[in-house]
């Protein structure tokens, strides 16, 4: 009896015709692609994208030139020089990201006692060149201010579990 | 100077004007024919397929040619290059003759051959000779195994499906397709398909085969030969393959809609007022849309199993199948005259 039905369904081509049935039901169904210039997909608050040093609410550098990211950073891509402001605090004078030598593991930003360095939700920062992706700390800070509402959101909805 | 006017220009002006009639839409539909394959797999794969290029992505096929066009033309050292470049140019030529025994509509043919269909098999067997021509004079190895592989898969399925074109030509008792044709008027219960059901799905699997498409793209198997008999050509000469190949799968649709599918007949006799060239286009449609419906659903074959079917499985199927077919018009008495 197996034999007849096992002859039966290879002549009527059984397999063949459920699979073009699935393959036909599955063309009706609602696509899932996302366009993605035009669409953009979720970002957890803990994405690491591209790097900013912020500032405080007054516009004061929050970075106070501890060097603890350029001690952590595996990739050594930071380099970082301080000199004593006019008013006696500690500052950078330098704050240099290589981009292209950066792994993006985050290290930087949970070494940060003050929440200067952070790694931002911007993922589309790709250049022409390489000079562009050697990042100084004017760049850093223009990053700050152009993208802190969403820094500052993100730090605030993934502080409860930090 | 009047008999060289009615006598030769004005003939040849009108057979142009036929010709580019054919020519121009079909290679308008083998552009749209890319973008449709690209769009039903992406629906099957619940992707959106092109969509930047113009209003839902319709200007993509000229994006593609126009690259195609631009770019330049490599021949590799170690080419044949005579060979090389005729090879191309023949697959298109072949693909794009075979539509002069093609009948749209009653009377509406290029020529109205009587041996029609023997003239498209005819042609269509010599395609091989484009793929033969361009996997050896490449050169190349994956070119070459390509070619060999593309060779005995068109040769081995060709056999199958003149045997059932014989089968068809029995019931029919004409070798013209209008004929042909004109023996399934009257409505979808007339139709071939209905008489010769295991045929016509052979005949589809068959033509499968034959175009190299999948489940049966083995000369163009990505994973093995890179992309088979075509690896070393570029721009244009690559482009006329591309465009042979999706002409090959629309006349092998054309013909399976006139063997099968009543040609340009409408399937209900009170739809008789549209006319019969919008039937034809829509059954050609219809056998296309099983090609991509059937790539976008099964793995591709291995070789020796695509033997196997062919030669094992397909080849006593169609022979069984004429036999039947003969005995039954000869004892019934049914023999067409």
């Amino acid at each position: 009896m197996s034999f007849i039905d096992r002859t039966a369904r290879s002549f009527l081509l059984a397999e063949l015709v459920s699979g073009m049935a699935l393959t036909l039901k599955y063309m009706f169904k609602p696509k899932v692609t996302l366009n993605y210039p035009y669409e953009k997909g979720p970002l957890s608050p803990r994405f690491r994208g591209e790097h900013a040093l912020r500032r405080y609410p007054n516009g004061e550098e929050r970075c106070i030139a501890c060097k603890l990211c350029e001690a952590i950073c595996p990739a050594q891509a930071i380099t970082i020089e301080v000199e004593p402001r006019d008013d006696g605090s500690r500052r950078t004078t330098r704050y240099d990201i290589d981009m292209t030598k950066c792994i993006y593991c985050g290290f930087c930003e949970e070494a940060c006692p003050v929440d200067a360095i952070v790694e931002g939700p911007n993922f589309e920062f790709a250049t022409e060149n390489r000079e562009e992706l050697l990042y100084d700390k004017d760049k850093l800070l223009e990053n700050g201010e152009r993208w802190e509402a969403e820094l500052a959101a993100r730090l605030e909805a993934d502080a409860p579990y930090r | 100077m009047e008999l060289l006017w009615d006598g030769y220009i004005e003939p040849l002006v009108w057979i142009v004007a036929k010709i580019l009639a054919i020519v121009v839409p079909l290679l308008v539909a083998v552009a749209y024919l890319t973008y449709a394959e690209r769009k039903v797999i992406g629906a099957i794969q619940l992707r959106k397929g092109p969509n930047v290029v113009g209003p839902f992505g319709l200007l993509q096929p000229l994006a593609d040619g126009l690259k195609l066009f631009l770019k330049e033309t490599i021949i590799p050292t170690s080419a044949n290059k005579g060979v090389f470049i005729i090879a191309p140019m023949l697959t298109f030529i072949l693909a794009i003759i075979a539509w002069a025994v093609i009948p749209f509509d009653e009377g509406m043919v290029l020529a109205d051959l009587n041996v029609g269909i023997l003239y498209l098999f005819a042609i269509s067997s010599l395609g091989v000779y484009g793929i033969v021509m361009a996997g050896w004079a490449s050169n190349s190895k994956y070119a070459f195994l390509g070619a060999l592989r593309s060779g005995a898969q068109m040769v081995s399925y060709e056999i199958s499906i003149g045997l059932i074109i014989i089968s068809v030509l029995l019931t029919t008792g004409s070798l013209n397709l209008s004929d042909i044709v004109r023996g399934q008027i009257g409505g979808v219960w007339e139709w071939n398909f209905i008489y010769h059901f295991p045929m016509f799905i052979v005949f589809i699997v068959s033509i499968l085969a034959e175009t190299n498409r999948a489940p049966f793209d083995l000369p163009e198997a990505e994973a093995e030969l890179v992309s088979g008999y075509n690896v070393d050509y570029s721009a244009m000469t690559f482009a006329l393959f591309f465009l042979g190949e999706y002409a090959n799968m629309i006349l092998m649709s054309g013909l399976c809609a006139v063997l099968f599918l009543g040609g340009w007949t409408a399937p209900l006799p009170f739809l008789d007022f549209i006319p019969g060239a919008i039937w034809f286009i829509l059954k050609i449609c219809f056998v296309l849309f099983i090609f991509l419906w059937v790539r976008a659903t099964f793995p591709r074959y291995r070789y020796d199993q695509l033997m196997r079917l062919g030669w094992k499985i397909f080849l006593p199927l169609s022979f069984a199948w004429v036999m039947l077919v003969a005995t039954f018009l000869v004892v019934f008495d049914k023999v067409p005259a």
